[in-house]
């Protein structure tokens, strides 16, 4: 019988992580590369609804955090309110999946991180008004220079990566 | 109908889009059963193309890759959204955020973005550096670190009622605040 840490170290991986990836892949059955025209479409429209309410716009963040508009907080707000229920409402009915599969929901462990990475996070947010999702519009959009907040984003992701076991958390 | 193609067009209300984005929680969950959440994209990009035998980079990426193929799509979606439904109208933002961006010196509110700022000239300058350069670190860094950004904190941690997400969600905003009032007018005032 190997130990979690033996095998841990046989296989240079950390289990004691709650999961491997904070937006995990749930679905047991795989998938093809047909199946995921759904998400294309799902990030096609999500992208549409970025533009057409100006949540890509570094403006719009300024706004947001001078308190001179309610538009952000509007859109973050019924959004949040809107996946309450519907994650309530999968709950409660115990919805399946289309391919019949039980939803799976994970909880998150407090970690320091969230405070340090949230802090940074939101440093940076103000500054290139941009999440990581309003970047992929921001280019789509034309924005050519955010290629390069985009690459940066991507090395801060391999930089904390690098540094993960360093950092306090 | 006519009506239902100008109000296309002109930028969407907070009621309409809020609930939209709501909605990609649950429109997630039922198709593949895939929790929402869209910086993880950046993590997978370092697993797939450099590795470079972290142990945060190893794992299955390949399993993951529906969160590419989704921002791809947010990206296809930016392209369609600016060049097929454009807003008719000039972009209209508060009086009184126009009034202090001009005294940091912002000049043009034409558009979604301060073109004086969003070129690809500024980008070669050390205010573009701290703009895009320092400013998307910052974002990749911090989302990693804190476990995810907006979508996967604020949206879909805070819909499956996480408090961590909640500490995570406003630490998002002490660090927005603290940058948009704090060290912006200092970094516009140094160049």
């Amino acid at each position: 019988m190997n130990t979690v840490k033996e095998i841990e170290a046989k296989n240079d991986i950390n289990l004691s992580e709650p999961f491997v990836c904070e937006a995990p892949n749930d679905m047991k059955k795989p998938e093809s590369w047909t199946d995921n025209i759904k998400y294309l479409i799902v990030g096609i429209l999500f992208g549409i609804v970025f533009v057409k309410a100006e949540i890509i716009s570094w403006f719009r963040i300024q706004e947001m955090f001078r308190l001179q508009s309610f538009h952000m907080y509007g859109v973050i707000g019924s959004a949040v309110v809107v996946g309450m229920i519907s994650v309530f409402l999968i709950k409660r009915f115990n919805i399946k999946t289309i391919s019949g599969e039980k939803v799976e929901f994970h909880s998150k462990k407090f970690q320091k991180g969230q405070v340090y990475g949230g802090l940074i996070f939101g440093l940076g947010w103000a500054i290139t008004g941009a999440c990581p999702g309003p970047i992929f519009a921001q280019i789509g959009s034309g924005y050519v220079v955010v290629i390069a907040t985009l690459l940066s984003a991507i090395a801060g992701t391999w930089t904390y990566g690098l540094l993960k076991g360093r950092l306090p958390n | 109908m006519e009506h239902f193609f100008e109000a296309i067009l002109k930028p969407w209300p907070w009621y309409v889009a809020g609930p939209l984005i709501g909605l990609t929680v649950p429109t997630l969950l039922l198709i593949g059963n895939k929790s929402f959440g869209i910086s993880s994209s950046l993590r997978h990009v370092c697993a797939a193309c450099i590795p470079a035998n972290i142990p945060f980079f190893k794992y299955d990426w390949k399993k993951e890759i529906w969160n590419l193929v989704f921002v791809f799509g947010v990206f296809i979606g930016g392209i369609l959204a600016t060049n097929f439904l454009e807003n008719p109208n000039t972009f209209v933002l508060s009086e009184a955020t126009i009034a202090d961006l001009k005294a940091l010196g912002i000049k043009d509110f034409s558009g979604l973005m301060p073109a004086d700022l969003f070129s690809i000239e500024t980008l070669f300058t050390a205010k573009g550096f701290i703009f895009f350069i320092l400013g998307g670190f910052l974002v990749g860094f911090g989302t990693r670190y804190a476990g995810g950004c907006t979508s996967g904190h604020a949206i879909m941690g805070l819909s499956n009622l996480q408090i961590p997400s909640l500490i995570a969600t406003c630490c998002f905003m002490v660090g927005g605040f603290a940058m948009t009032h704090l060290l912006m007018p200092i970094i516009f005032r140094l160049f």
